[in-house]
């Protein structure tokens, strides 16, 4: 039997459940080292088992202190839980502050409870895919529930909350246009909607701008997408919000996983296709040297970028052939 | 106040000195920055001059000490009639300590008591809590129930002084505590004097020494002012501080806007309560920082009194003329104190205490030197008393009332922090008060921004700290600290568990039953909470109760 | 091929102490140099705070305190960080600790003590330059 390496130890501790292995396979995954492929081919197949929620919404909405609530109602049915809370990396400074987690720090010592911050970073394949695949670390690792955090505010936090299988976009009242403050997109592949802070006053009125918002743009006629209130701060509303979304992991048990997962399935391996394809080839033409000399000829004008590419890979592929 | 003309005539005379003599010397000696700016971020000019407040009115502007709009002090005689209160904030380790603390201060002519709590006793922990582990007596008095409050003023009668006491969260537990013991005393509650910080709302963004959150939190303020209004009429109930939010890296201006938008938000929740105005504010008092910035300091406190003034007659038409009084307490900037060269801090307290005098305020704490390395030995705090009373005694600055009234750099300034700070108002109204802008992060954000600008400013020597980033020694003399004995803790357990066999339990079970009751009833708990205390029931076993009726409440988060 | 290493940051504030002015000029310091920082506020017993450096999987601790009680805290943080075996984290602490406690404290296994004055640059330099080396 030989000594395993590395990666190996990461795997088998990943498999096992074991919190330092989580916390450096996640880190494997952050900085797409040349094991990552092997460690997410190896947890690929332990996949499937969690139920993810995503769980998005502007600042000021108490997200964070609503995701420490249902974590806890949770916790209580005996569900183990993982976080992924994703923030913004500064475009400036490469740096990034991450203080979701300082809402749910209290369950930090809950051996049920595993939380980790990520950055956006400027990760090849972007972050949805490293969120995809920290999740997986969770989800093989055997939590029940995984949770992915983030404003709703980017196209690609739109990316990465579609890791998830239920979608949470929460509002408060009185934060100004809020609604539109969350992209088209979420709206539209949000499954529950939450009012926090439902004991302020204009609270019923955000329920029913939001309803109103739903009649026009429900597509999905069989799930039928609710507006809920809930007060964070007193956990207020929060078994109810549990509730919806265990009727809502029924409901695609049910009926739509199969197709959204296949959905899910096929836009990762596109993905994992063209991701692939477009970096050997670059890698290639680099090598050649035609990679630099139909650069020079778009800086000197003579040719534009997409009809350079053409000229490129259609000179690549009739060699081929 | 000042002629057209000769305004005009003063203005070509000043073209003219800036043409004609100014540049010989900016030739030969140009001046060392480009600009001179404040940490407020205003233009500092080379000399001003009448032009610089032209449309200033002495008696809408200044008028006279102990009138509208109270620029020039809020009392007719401030300091020929009685110095400023000298009250040094103390405390340490057991109740024993501190009351030994306070009779040696007393006894070289400090004038009231300022009680610094342990960090467990502020949020509201028993010293046998695991939080309170390595912390009890620390930083300040530990003080778990009434026995220990008894033992802090065992043998100083409370008719005698006056006590302020640092407290926010827990501040109605020792505000009981304190009637409690005058009570024991025989002091009539009428008699008894003093202040209780228990302003909340700055715990959000500045000091955060937070229990509740923000909506029960303001309702145990006001439950606080409510009861003193009745039943301690001599006794502030508030203490707005703008302190903690200047040592949390705010500038001046937004020292000013902050606190005293903290302020009008009191006012707002008593008035919501029921209560007339004029029945409350006589007794709403303020607390500020005093800094480095020599003019600026002056300036912000002249600014302040008028502000108030101002706000309290238009905004909520007060109508006694002591609801339009801004009384304040100064400390000296604790930010301001290096660790390097102490002994210059020393220097540094005096220019500090000097502002404060100077723009008149009602009562100083003057720091020690050696409070960048731990809390003030015995020879520190003497030295910080003694600056004080070189002042009132040596100066001359306690002789004559606003002695800067009228200087053309003083009355600007003055000016212009007013313009800035009534900037922040309209700012604060505009968002919807002070709780949305907490919950937005707006107060922590500014003043985030300000403490990260203040430190690159030090960091690229753009503003130069004595003995820290210039005039440095490698040689540093070590001075002795005063360390807390490590037993304290031990102590003060063994104390707690002492006192929890010999009291009656039973008593303590029903009145905290009664307590929980009267919460969730929304009364006014300050009655049931002095029934508590003096059942010795302690600080955390009441702030339990309150706990689990209101939930904790999580910092936001801006760097 | 490989994405940037970051380096990853704890800034934490153990006990009751609430002045946090200094650990968030630092973390905001850290930040613009290109680090991931996380904060996870006051109040923050020894055990939250090692339990969040093993799940976030910093490369380095940063400890502030003001308030007198590091001589219990510290040894504890340090005591779990070697049970939980995570001794080639870099830690560091600021805050007021005394001239005289300090040795006692990198004995524990603290590398350096940053106290009031230090320029924040100083900091954000010793960071990088003592990293624990991670392939």
């Amino acid at each position: 039997m030989h000594a395993l390496t590395k990666i190996e130890e990461i795997i088998q501790g990943v498999l096992s459940g074991d919190r330092r292995n989580i916390a450096k396979a996640i880190t494997t995954i952050e900085n797409n080292t040349a094991e990552t492929q092997k460690l997410i081919s190896s947890i690929y197949p332990h996949t499937g088992k969690a139920h993810i929620i995503g769980i998005t919404g502007p600042g000021g909405s108490g997200k964070s202190t609503l995701i420490e609530k249902i974590i806890r109602k949770y916790r209580q049915r005996g569900k183990t839980v993982g976080v992924i809370a994703v923030d913004p990396t500064s475009p400036f400074t490469g740096g990034a502050f991450l203080g979701d987690r300082i809402r749910m720090q209290e369950l930090s010592t809950d051996q049920g409870v595993f939380i980790r911050s990520m950055a956006t970073r400027n990760y090849r394949g972007g972050i949805a895919k490293a969120t995809k695949d920290a999740v997986k670390v969770l989800d093989a690792a055997g939590k029940d529930i995984v949770i992915v955090e983030t404003v709703g505010a980017g196209q690609s936090e739109v990316e990465i909350i579609k890791v998830a299988k239920t979608i949470v976009v929460i509002f408060a009242p009185g934060l100004g246009d809020e609604i539109q403050a969350i992209k088209a997109g979420m709206m539209e592949i949000a499954d529950i909607f939450v009012v926090n802070k439902a004991d302020r006053e204009n609270a019923n009125k955000a329920i029913m701008d939001i309803q109103a918002m739903l009649q026009l743009n429900n597509k999905e006629k069989t799930w039928k997408k609710p507006v809920l209130k809930t007060t964070a701060l007193t956990g207020e509303g929060v078994p109810q919000l549990i509730e919806r979304i265990e009727e809502h992991k029924h409901f695609l048990e049910r009926q739509l996983e199969h197709k959204r997962s296949r959905e899910k399935a096929e836009a990762e391996l596109i993905e994992a296709i063209k991701e692939k394809v477009a970096t050997s080839m670059i890698e290639k033409l680099k090598r050649e040297g035609k990679f630099e000399e139909f650069l020079k000829k778009i800086l000197k004008k003579e040719m534009d970028p997409t009809s350079a590419a053409e000229k490129l890979l259609n000179e690549k592929f009739r060699n081929k052939v | 106040m000042f002629n057209k003309e000769k305004i005009n005539e003063i203005t070509k005379e000043r073209e003219r000195w800036e043409n004609t003599t100014l540049p010989k010397w900016m030739g030969n000696r140009p001046e060392r920055k480009n600009e001179f700016r404040n940490h407020s971020d205003t233009l500092i000019k080379r000399v001003y001059t009448p032009e610089d407040i032209k449309d200033l009115d002495y008696m809408r502007d200044l008028g006279f000490p102990g009138e509208y709009p109270f620029t020039r002090g809020v009392h007719a005689t401030m300091y020929r009639g009685r110095l400023w209160t000298m009250r040094q904030f103390s405390g340490y380790g057991t109740a024993e300590q501190t009351n030994q603390r306070f009779k040696y201060l007393l006894k070289e002519g400090e004038t009231g008591l300022s009680i610094a709590f342990d960090y467990p006793s502020i949020r509201g922990y028993d010293p046998d809590h695991p939080f309170s582990k390595g912390e009890v007596g620390v930083c300040g008095v530990a003080v778990a129930s009434l026995k220990d409050m008894e033992v802090l003023f065992d043998g100083i009668p409370l008719d005698k002084v006056t006590t302020s006491m640092t407290i926010n969260g827990p501040a109605a537990m020792l505000l009981a505590m304190y009637i409690a013991v005058g009570d024991k005393q025989g002091v009539p509650r009428e008699k008894l004097g003093g202040t209780m910080q228990n302003d909340v709302l700055k715990e959000f963004f500045a000091q955060k020494l937070i229990i509740f959150p923000p909506k029960p939190s303001i309702k145990l303020v006001t439950d606080i002012v409510e009861y003193c209004t009745k039943h301690v009429p001599r006794w502030n109930p508030i203490s707005i501080s703008g302190y903690h939010i200047r040592e949390a890296g705010a500038n001046a201006v937004q020292e000013l806007a902050f606190t005293l938008y903290d302020g009008i938000t009191y006012v707002e929740s008593c008035l919501e309560r029921g209560m007339k105005v004029d029945d409350f504010a006589p007794r709403l008092s303020f607390f500020f920082a005093a800094h480095n910035d020599f003019f600026e300091e002056i300036a912000k406190f002249r600014a302040a009194r008028r502000i108030w003034a101002k706000t309290m007659k238009e905004r909520f038409h007060a109508k006694n003329p002591r609801s339009l009084w801004m009384r304040m307490h100064v400390q000296t900037a604790g930010f301001t104190l290096t660790a390097q060269q102490p002994l210059n801090n020393i220097t540094r307290v005096t220019i500090q205490a000097l502002t404060a005098i100077l723009a008149g305020t009602q009562s100083l704490h003057t720091n020690s030197f050696d409070e960048a390395l731990a809390l003030p030995s015995e020879e520190a705090v003497r030295i910080a008393l003694r600056t004080q009373q070189i002042i009132a005694h040596e100066s001359g600055a306690a002789d004559t009332i606003d002695p800067l009234a009228g200087s053309y750099y003083i009355e600007y300034l003055t000016n212009e922090m007013e313009k800035r700070a009534m900037e922040y108002f309209q700012k604060l109204d505009d968002m919807g008060g002070a709780i949305p802008a907490i919950e937005k992060g707006f107060f922590q954000k500014e003043i985030a921004d300000s403490a990260y600008k203040y430190q690159r400013e030090v960091d690229e020597k753009k503003r130069i700290l004595v003995g820290v980033n210039d005039y440095t020694t490698e040689e540093e003399r070590p001075i002795k600290v005063l360390r807390v004995n490590p037993k304290v803790e031990e102590e003060q357990v063994a104390r707690l568990q002492k006192l929890k066999r010999q009291r009656d339990n039973r008593k303590v079970k029903e009145v905290l039953e009664k307590l929980h009751y009267a919460t969730e009833e929304d009364e006014n708990l300050m009655p049931v909470i002095i029934d508590a205390v003096k059942a010795y029931a302690t600080i955390g076993e009441i702030c339990d109760v309150l706990r689990k009726i209101y939930g904790e409440y999580k910092e936001l988060i801006v760097i | 091929m490989q994405n940037e290493r970051k380096i990853r940051v704890l800034i934490a504030k153990p006990g009751l102490d609430s002045h946090d002015r200094g650990a968030k000029i630092i973390a905001r310091a850290l930040r613009d140099a290109g680090m991931e920082v996380i904060y996870t506020g006051l109040r923050q017993t020894p055990e939250q705070i090692v339990e969040t450096a093993l799940q976030e999987d910093v490369d380095v601790i940063g400890l502030s305190i003001l308030s007198g009680a590091h001589r219990t805290l510290f040894p504890r943080i340090t005591e779990l960080l070697k049970q939980k075996d995570l001794t080639d984290v870099l830690v560091v602490a600021g805050g007021i600790i005394p001239e005289e406690d300090v040795p006692e404290m990198k004995e524990l296994g603290i590398k350096e003590i940053f106290g009031p004055g230090t320029p924040t640059d100083k900091i954000v330099q010793f960071v990088l330059e003592n990293i624990p080396k991670r392939t």
